[in-house]
């Protein structure tokens, strides 16, 4: 039996993607953050933890492309190998918040009654502790690392991220085409993976895209505090802390790593904006003809 | 294949849905199940396939082919479903997968129960498409749900039911969500098939007119309890209890009423 090639259908999500803006402002962001960590491993102009105080607050020149700090660092290159912890923090937090906001929302959605009530009081519970003082337990007990950062980030994310797709998820499960599937001979698993997860799935993108947004945010604050990166590991949010006290005399200096955080964050959240919009076919793909 | 229900009872929280409800379904034939809303129909047809709603539980014995499948375990039960009783929901806008394209929902029976290939499964998706009459089949087959017409979901629905073959199928009041002029189509759809496929049907309903064109033997319930049951001809006729009374004169205060010549 031959099948016949289908002559009208929907555009791809790729497609549609690239055509949005926003969403390519986002991935062409995170492509150029991805880079800039790589290139890190093997080069930066200087070495970024090099000091050398007799060649402090140089301007920017083509020496030094963003000038340098107030103990002679070449600020490019802080922010370049710094580039490596953001990407580490964000990817890592989003992960530990994946993981922990689907077994939230799944065991709190899908499980007995008097279970799910359990789990929705331990979710309120956990929402009540704010990030610092996870990260500052954790600090307490590991010392600062970048790993603190992570976990912390992704724990309070995750228990967000569970509490919002627990409803979500719950509404799926209970709809007629999951009953349907299951009338048709779905297992659970097939029924969870096939019917119900992929239905939640514009709410856990926009939700993990947002949570890498603000670990870069947190590992700005953090390393701030003291509980982020060790003082030997250049970071993005360790700079802005380092230079905001000269904002008055030197305010070019704090600007870069300002901007870096600034678009990376919003790159990320357009990311995930572009993402749920390209690959939610309700939202009305056009339609192209392809011979 | 024979299916014998046993004074079928269905608690939702110490209340009784389904009351003591017994009938029987040979092969080839075709049951009627009309009521008013609340009735107990659709847990009728739920209890068949294990799916009635959580808290909800079931006493009573169903038998397929000698094999009781009431209570049975969720595994057991997953067996069957699809494969042996296929089921046709009543809204075709919430019970197909918004996101996923309607070949591939047609095809997964197919993959679940009968363990085809890839390219099997497409050709077969192709052939139920076609066999419930869908225009333009292979374009349908990569479209998603929103892009189709109720009475297109709809034959859809019934495509998916009766992918893996099963031998009895039940239709809980799928013409209700349909305009007037789709549901005949839909109803000599079913008509059609059913006899081509020598399907056995149970058939739900609380419209009157749609009962008479597809089943010609029926039960009618009421608060959970069969009422009466019989031949459609003498339920029209003749209704013996005062609620199959209602449904006919109901129906019948309804219908169009051609105007006398002046």
């Amino acid at each position: 039996m031959t099948t016949t090639v289908p002559i009208v259908r929907q555009r791809g999500w790729a497609r549609t993607f690239i055509r949005n803006p926003a969403g390519v402002f986002g991935l062409v962001t995170t492509v150029a953050l991805v880079s800039c960590a790589l290139l890190s491993i093997v080069w930066t102009p200087y070495d970024p933890v090099h000091t050398d105080v007799l060649s402090k607050w140089h301007p920017p020149s083509s020496a030094h492309l963003l000038g340098t700090d107030n103990i002679g660092r070449d600020i490019f290159s802080v922010l370049l190998a710094g580039s490596r912890v953001t990407l580490q923090v964000a990817v890592g937090s989003a992960l530990v918040a994946a993981v922990v906001g689907v077994v939230f929302a799944a065991l709190g959605s899908l499980t007995a009654r008097w279970f799910r009530e359990i789990i929705a009081v331990l979710i309120d519970i956990l929402i009540a502790f704010p990030t610092l003082l996870i990260a500052m337990m954790l600090a307490s007990a590991l010392g600062g690392s970048i790993m603190v950062v992570i976990v912390a980030v992704g724990i309070s994310f995750g228990v967000n991220v569970g509490r919002v797709s627990r409803p979500e998820i719950r509404r799926v499960s209970r709809s007629e085409f999951v009953t349907a599937g299951i009338a048709a001979g779905l297992g659970p698993v097939r029924n969870l993976t096939r019917h119900t997860l992929p239905n939640v799935a514009p709410v856990f993108i926009v939700q993990l895209s947002w949570c890498m947004a603000v670990a870069v945010l947190a590992e700005t604050g953090l390393s701030y505090l003291g509980y982020g990166a060790p003082v030997s590991t250049p970071s993005w949010g360790r700079v802005l802390a380092e230079l905001q006290s000269y904002i008055g005399i030197h305010p070019l200096s704090v600007v870069w790593p300002g901007l870096a955080i600034t678009i990376t964050v919003l790159g990320f959240n357009l990311l995930g904006d572009g993402l749920r919009d390209a690959t939610d076919p309700r939202l009305g793909r056009p339609e192209v003809i392809t011979a | 294949m024979t299916l014998r229900a046993r004074d079928l009872t269905v608690n939702i929280g110490g209340r009784t849905v389904v009351d003591a409800v017994s009938f029987d379904v040979a092969d080839g034939d075709r049951l009627g199940i009309i009521g008013e809303s609340g009735s107990g129909k659709s847990m009728t047809a739920l209890a068949m396939l294990g799916l009635l709603p959580d808290g909800a539980t079931a006493t009573g014995s169903i038998r397929l082919d000698d094999r009781e499948i009431l209570g049975l375990p969720d595994r057991e039960l997953a067996r069957l479903r699809g494969s042996r009783i296929g089921m046709v929901f009543q809204e075709p806008r919430t019970s197909l997968n918004p996101i996923r394209t309607i070949g591939r929902q047609i095809m997964e029976p197919v993959r679940i129960h009968q363990r085809l290939g890839r390219a099997e499964c497409r050709s077969r998706a192709l052939e139920l498409a076609k066999l419930v009459a869908l225009n333009d089949p292979e374009t349908l087959l990569s479209r998603y749900p929103h892009q189709l017409s109720g009475g297109q979901r709809q034959r859809v629905g019934i495509a998916i039911a009766l992918a893996a073959e099963p031998q009895l199928l039940i239709a809980d009041e799928p013409t209700t969500a349909l305009d007037v002029t789709i549901q005949a189509e839909i109803l000599e759809l079913f008509d059609r098939l059913v006899d081509a496929l020598g399907t056995s049907l149970i058939f739900i309903t609380h419209d009157l007119a749609v009962l008479q064109s597809i089943v010609a033997r029926a039960l009618v319930l009421e608060r959970g309890q069969v009422a009466e049951s019989g031949s459609v001809e003498d339920l029209l006729r003749a209704p013996a209890s005062p609620i199959a009374r209602r449904i006919v004169d109901a129906a019948r205060a309804t219908s169009w009423q051609k105007p006398e010549a002046p």
